[in-house]
């Protein structure tokens, strides 16, 4: 399929009554709709002239039937003129800046001429903004002369009475007036003021005829019960047309002058509603149920208008959204969709002389039977769907030219994305895997990039059509083109939870015979046996793991444990935290969340530094294969017993507990005895705050440090933590120790009752208790006003979050829209739109975040290579 | 050798090359073999032509956006002035507010002052702004003679070292038309004749915020030590002022409004300011943006000359397309002053051919190709 630009430019403009009347194919005279038939009358709103939207009939301007007719334009003429709401300011600017008599601008001759070029100078070359901020300054000097320079006629003062009646001097000015006095402005005067008045003259703001819009753009619909209901817009029509006509007979009958202007007024205001029906000042149009109509004006408007809901919101087909569940044994660029899915999508393939037998099997097995097809479009454009009756005649006719929608097979590409989409790695290429099953399955490891997880998560799967469509899709938006974050240049795709523990536990004690290794290392799909051949009796993690990594690839690194010891002892490391690999072989150091885990896993940047983005996705997939199948050989659970400590523990914390809460009482004592000294601007009990909070934060850590110490060796919780797959040490805590201080707006809670928190506590208790402190772990369990203060956190961190989530996305919608445009340029320019330079060099540097190491170039490595070390 | 790529090679990675090749003693006779490999990954990682730039470094505010927090409060040190960190702050950045929910210097001094603790705290004093309220302890309108008695608490202001004459003076100086005399009982300032009760309150309220001392707008200072020097931590903010004092080091003494350092020292400081100040706030909240999005977004802003804050009074407003303004907020206005002065939309960006269902200017949609159509046979 072809793209291509159609349209090169928009001209905006006003629609003189001449061209609308040009347009128009029908003059409305009738509020009437339909005849005692439900046949649309003629000259009424619903006039087949305009279009059609009933299904047997056919329009008399085109002869289109329904979906072929796009509808026709009509007008009415209206009985007196009628300002445009959205025109009344600048009526008003153009009144005020011209003469009362002889309607020339309020400026001379000389001036007219060096201002319009200015502004058309400014507005070539500075843009709209500039030339309309530049002509807002004429008409707001214009604006209080009381002198024509030519006519010497005194100006008076011009009112504008919301929403559009005109006072000048306190005398109402009728539109027929107003336009009188446009009309004769002339052209070369109208530049000055802002406006072009070839393609807007200011009387085309006061209107004589109203444009009519097609029936098609306000279908009526049927209701179940037989009625029909109309559109809003057709219902404001209808009033317009009715009090015009009433206007027009009461103006030829020579009705008394009061009758006329209530109907002139009348008619004012559904108009005014007619186009907008939120202006201040006017009550809005409803309908009989009290719901306000809604007209042009909000049809564009907001979120839901026009532009953005419709316009800016496209639709697709060939899409699939489900449940997403997780699959460790898919590649990490491979999407699993179930069959059914596959069943429905299709992809177009073209008939060609040398697949044409291929194809027509599809065609054969057609949509019931899996790999079959569901569509064939013929040469001549025509699609048609392939069922029981059409089948055998397709299978005839296929010839080369044809195309066949063919169901999706493995391999195919697929771009997949989860709401919201926040970045480019929300919407990703994966290849197909059709697997049995009803959910989209996906490698944990990409989880990160989505910021997906399996708790009922759902995702969208889109099938590009056309070649075009696939080939940048492959390129540009594979996984593994997408490693490395353009945010900060560290990777987004690395492994997680079980695969790190588990890498974490081979390389840091495991050990197994040959057999056992080799049967582990098959089971992860790595069949390079080559690899196996050094192996002893008795295979250690080190080397299960050095199997999987490449011959020729070094690296150096240092583990999550590392102390950062004055000097490194190496290889001989006490934690085993220095990293070295030589020729593919792990000598020493244990793999954790720093080496292979998401931000900055220093392996796997080694590693896509060295090869291409392909290898390091495969060996990624290996290594989080490994981990897993690893962990799974080992046995490995968490529980309640992780949380458990021994005697000797319990009692230091509890004497440690003791030790700060007489530490606490002691400087409440200080406080009352006047002894604490306020720290600079703040108050005493602003300062003994927090010296309190300070005391309690400061037991929590001691604590966390004495569960570290004696927590047993191998104990699961402190496995996942010090790997880095899952939680900290606090957690663990949190747990067997003390919750500790609940912070709420960075202070200890003091709201509630009346000088006190809770009830159960005397009033201006200051004690740790009284305040937030939880001195009970999880496990011991918490007290009732403990569980309250724990809920008055959880409560507070949840509304954080729902403030948050629509301010920072109105943020990004803002920053999006602004930045959206701008792009690199040839010449390595930064640019916006209208080609001005915003950065000679983008980032000063011209380097893409997303190719470089944490955003520039490892130099060091460069030399130590080349050093050859 | 570096010579040679000087224009091939950002300078700074050259410097950097020196460097490392210093500290790794790398051998004369493969500086080159260093160079060309440098050279090498320097054009790998240079930016593609057809980058969406500007949308990248959106999704690189946007996404981090979500995970930040809506209330934080600073509590480094002990004794810091509260500042606002986190989301708010951030989108206060990019608004380019002009009125900071908390205004914060830093002020540092010049080498003869900033060791002794109590100069520094004379100083500190110096600058705190004092309103005429704080030193008075009752006000009294006196409607039979037209004035306001103030009654004034001497001891505060024996404490902060201030005279009575220059409270009068400072009041005159600010209360034009108005007679400030002293008497026994405190100041008595003489409204306008003719002045009927209502003014003579509207006086009153003037009254109580005349600043006595100190520079306007700094409410609250605090001397800090900071790497064997004293400094002093203000809330509120008066660059202009505190840059004229005679003690304050002019090059390292920061103000968080942006725009106080536009009006100050120009936009290019300005620039470097919102580059400063959004990237304190990210790293407070531990996250990791490249200063290349963060140095974009404080180009465009500064990009006209002066700060513009992305909103649709800002830069959006500056778009050349009808449609692409548009399509972002208030459509209708825009809609009308387009067509009211004959605009042309040329379509050059992207909103309006996603619009229009074409091709838009970015990426792989900017190659055309043409070719002769050879007709049909």
């Amino acid at each position: 399929m072809h793209v291509s630009k159609k349209v090169a430019k928009i001209t905006f403009g006003l629609l003189s009554p001449r061209e609308i009347k040009k347009i128009a194919q029908a003059k409305i005279i009738t509020p009437e709709l339909y005849d005692k038939e439900g046949y649309p009358v003629d000259g009424g709103l619903m006039d087949v002239r305009l279009g059609v939207i009933d299904p047997g009939l056919r329009c008399k301007t085109c002869g289109e039937k329904l979906k072929d007719c796009m509808g026709h334009f009509g007008y009415i003429e209206l009985a007196r003129p009628i300002i445009h709401i959205k025109h009344a300011k600048t009526i008003l600017d153009v009144l005020r800046s011209t003469c009362r008599e002889c309607n020339r601008i309020l400026m001379k001759e000389d001036d007219i001429e060096q201002k319009s070029n200015l502004l058309a100078k400014v507005r070539k070359r500075r843009g709209m903004e500039v030339y309309r901020r530049l002509s807002n300054v004429y008409i707001h000097d214009l604006k209080n002369l009381k002198k024509c320079p030519y006519c010497q006629a005194k100006q008076y003062n011009f009112k504008l009475e919301k929403p559009v009646n005109f006072y000048e001097n306190e005398k109402r000015i009728s539109p027929i007036e107003v336009r009188l006095r446009l009309e004769k402005i002339p052209d070369k005067d109208l530049e000055v003021l802002g406006i072009d008045p070839k393609v807007a003259r200011p009387e085309w703001m006061v209107l004589t005829i109203l444009q009519i819009p097609p029936v098609t753009m306000r279908p009526s619909i049927t209701l179940e019960s037989g009625e029909r209901s109309e559109d809003d817009l057709t219902h404001k029509l209808g009033d317009i047309v009715r009090i015009n006509q009433r206007l027009f007979e009461n103006i030829n009958a020579g009705a008394p002058e009061i009758i006329v202007e209530d109907l002139w007024d009348l008619l004012q205001y559904h108009i005014i509603t007619y186009f907008d029906n939120t202006v201040s000042q006017v009550p809005p149009a409803r309908h009989r149920s009290g719901q306000p109509l809604k007209t042009l004006v909000e049809r564009i408007k907001s979120k839901e208008g026009r532009f953005r809901y419709n316009l800016l919101g496209k639709r697709v087909n060939y899409a699939a959204r489900t449940v997403i569940s997780p699959d460790a044994a898919i590649k990490l660029n491979e999407v699993g969709i179930p069959f059914y899915v596959a069943e429905e999508l299709t992809v177009p393939e073209r008939v060609t002389e040398w697949n044409l037998k291929y194809l027509r099997k599809f065609v054969e097995r057609g949509p019931k039977v899996y790999p079959g097809s569901n569509y064939v479009i013929t040469p001549e454009g025509k699609k048609k769907k392939i069922t029981d009756d059409t089948q055998e005649l397709l299978i005839k006719e296929l010839a080369p030219g044809f195309i066949v929608e063919r169901h999706i097979l493995d391999g195919d590409v697929a771009v997949f994305n989860r709401q919201p989409s926040l970045h480019r790695m929300s919407i990703m290429c994966h290849k197909i895997r059709v697997l049995p099953g009803k959910s989209f399955r996906l490698n944990p490891t990409v989880c990160n990039p989505y910021n997906a997880d399996f708790d009922g998560d759902e995702m969208n799967l889109h099938i590009p059509q056309t070649e075009e469509a696939r080939a940048e899709a492959e390129i540009l938006m594979q996984v593994q083109t997408q490693i490395i974050t353009p945010k900060n240049g560290y990777n987004v795709i690395g492994c997680v939870e079980d695969a790190i523990s588990g890498n974490y536990l081979l390389t840091k004690e495991m050990e197994m015979p040959k057999e056992e290794a080799i049967q582990t290392l098959f089971s992860i799909g790595f069949t390079e046996s080559s690899q196996f051949k050094n192996f002893k009796a008795n295979v250690t993690g080190k080397e299960i793991f050095s199997a999987i990594i490449p011959n020729d690839f070094d690296f150096l690194g240092n583990s999550k444990a590392c102390k950062k010891c004055e000097k490194c002892k190496k290889t001989n490391c006490d934690v085993d935290a220095y990293i070295c690999i030589k020729k593919g072989k792990l000598i020493s150091g244990t793999i954790d969340k720093n080496t292979i885990g998401e931000d900055n896993g220093t392996l796997l940047r080694a590693l896509h530094r060295k090869y291409d983005a392909d290898k390091t996705l495969e060996l990624m997939g290996l290594i989080f294969r490994l981990g897993v199948v690893s962990l799974l050989r080992r046995g490995f659970t968490t529980g309640i017993s992780d949380s458990d400590l021994p005697e000797k523990a319990k009692k230091e914390i509890q004497d440690e507990k003791e030790k700060a809460y007489k530490k606490v009482q002691e400087y409440l004592q200080q406080y009352k005895d006047g002894k604490i000294e306020a720290y600079p601007s703040k108050t005493v009990e602003e300062t003994l705050e927090l010296i309190i909070l300070q005391e309690l934060n400061k037991l929590r850590n001691k604590l966390g440090n004495i569960v570290k110490q004696h927590v047993v060796e191998n104990n699961s919780t402190l496995i996942m933590a010090s790997s880095g797959a899952r939680g900290n040490i606090l957690n663990l805590s949190m747990m067997s120790a003390c919750v500790g201080q609940q912070a709420l707006r960075g202070k200890r809670i003091d709201k509630g009752y009346v000088n006190r928190t809770l009830s159960i506590f005397k009033e201006h208790d200051r004690s740790p208790a009284a305040r937030g402190f939880i001195k009970d772990g999880y496990k011991s369990g918490l007290t009732p006003y403990e569980f309250f203060f724990a809920a008055m956190t959880g409560r507070d961190s949840l509304m954080d979050t729902a403030l948050r989530t629509p301010k920072s996305g109105y943020l990004y919608r803002r920053l999006s829209n602004a930045l959206q445009d701008l792009r690199v340029e040839y010449d390595n320019t930064v640019r916006n739109s209208n080609k001005e330079i915003i950065q000679f060099s983008y980032g000063e540097d011209g380097i893409d975040v997303s190719k470089s190491e944490g955003g520039s170039i490892n130099i060091k490595k460069i030399v130590k290579d080349i050093k050859g070390e | 050798m570096f010579k040679d790529y000087k224009g091939k090679i950002p300078g700074k990675l050259l410097k950097e090359l020196e460097q490392e090749i210093i500290n790794q003693n790398l051998p004369k006779n493969k500086i080159k073999e260093a160079l060309s490999q440098l050279e090498e990954e320097y054009a790998y990682a240079k930016i593609s032509p057809g980058e969406a730039i500007g949308m990248i470094t959106a999704e690189s505010f946007g996404e981090p956006g979500t995970q930040m927090t809506l209330n934080t409060f600073h509590f480094a040190g002990v004794a810091e002035v509260n500042v606002t960190l986190g989301l708010p702050r951030l989108i206060e950045i990019l608004d380019a507010r002009k009125l900071l929910k908390t205004p914060a210097m830093e002020i540092y001094l010049k080498k003869e002052y900033n060791k002794d603790a109590s100069k520094v705290k004379k100083i500190a004093a110096s600058i705190k702004q004092i309103t005429f309220k704080e030193l008075v302890n009752e006000f009294s309108l006196n409607v039979g003679k037209n004035h306001i008695e103030a009654d004034l608490n001497k001891k505060k202001i024996r404490d902060l070292g201030i005279t009575e004459t220059q409270i009068v003076k400072s009041l005159q100086e600010s209360l034009k038309g108005s007679k400030v005399s002293v008497l026994k009982a405190g100041i008595i300032v003489k409204a306008k004749d003719e002045s009927d009760l209502k003014e003579l309150y509207k006086l009153k309220v003037k009254l109580k915020e005349v600043i006595v001392k100190g520079i306007k707008g700094i409410s609250q200072v605090m001397p800090v030590k900071n790497n064997n020097e004293l400094m002093i931590i203000t809330a509120g903010s008066n660059f202009k002022d505190v840059l004229q004092m005679k003690e304050v080091d002019q090059i390292k003494t920061k103000t968080n409004n942006i725009f106080e350092v536009a009006a100050v020292l120009g936009i290019e400081a300005a620039r470097q300011s919102i580059i400063n100040e959004a990237e304190h706030v990210i790293q407070d909240q531990g996250l990791a943006v490249d200063i290349r999005h963060i140095m974009f977004i404080s180009d465009l802003m500064t990009i006209i000359g002066s700060v513009k804050g992305i909103t649709r009074t800002g830069i959006t407003r500056e778009k050349e397309s009808v449609l692409a303004r548009a399509s972002f907020e208030i459509p209708i206005g825009h809609i009308m002053n387009a067509a009211k002065s004959g605009e042309e939309d040329h379509l050059t960006s992207v909103v309006e051919n996603v619009l229009l269902n074409q091709p838009i200017p970015l990426g792989t949609g900017i190659p055309e190709l043409v070719t002769k159509n050879p007709g049909k046979k």
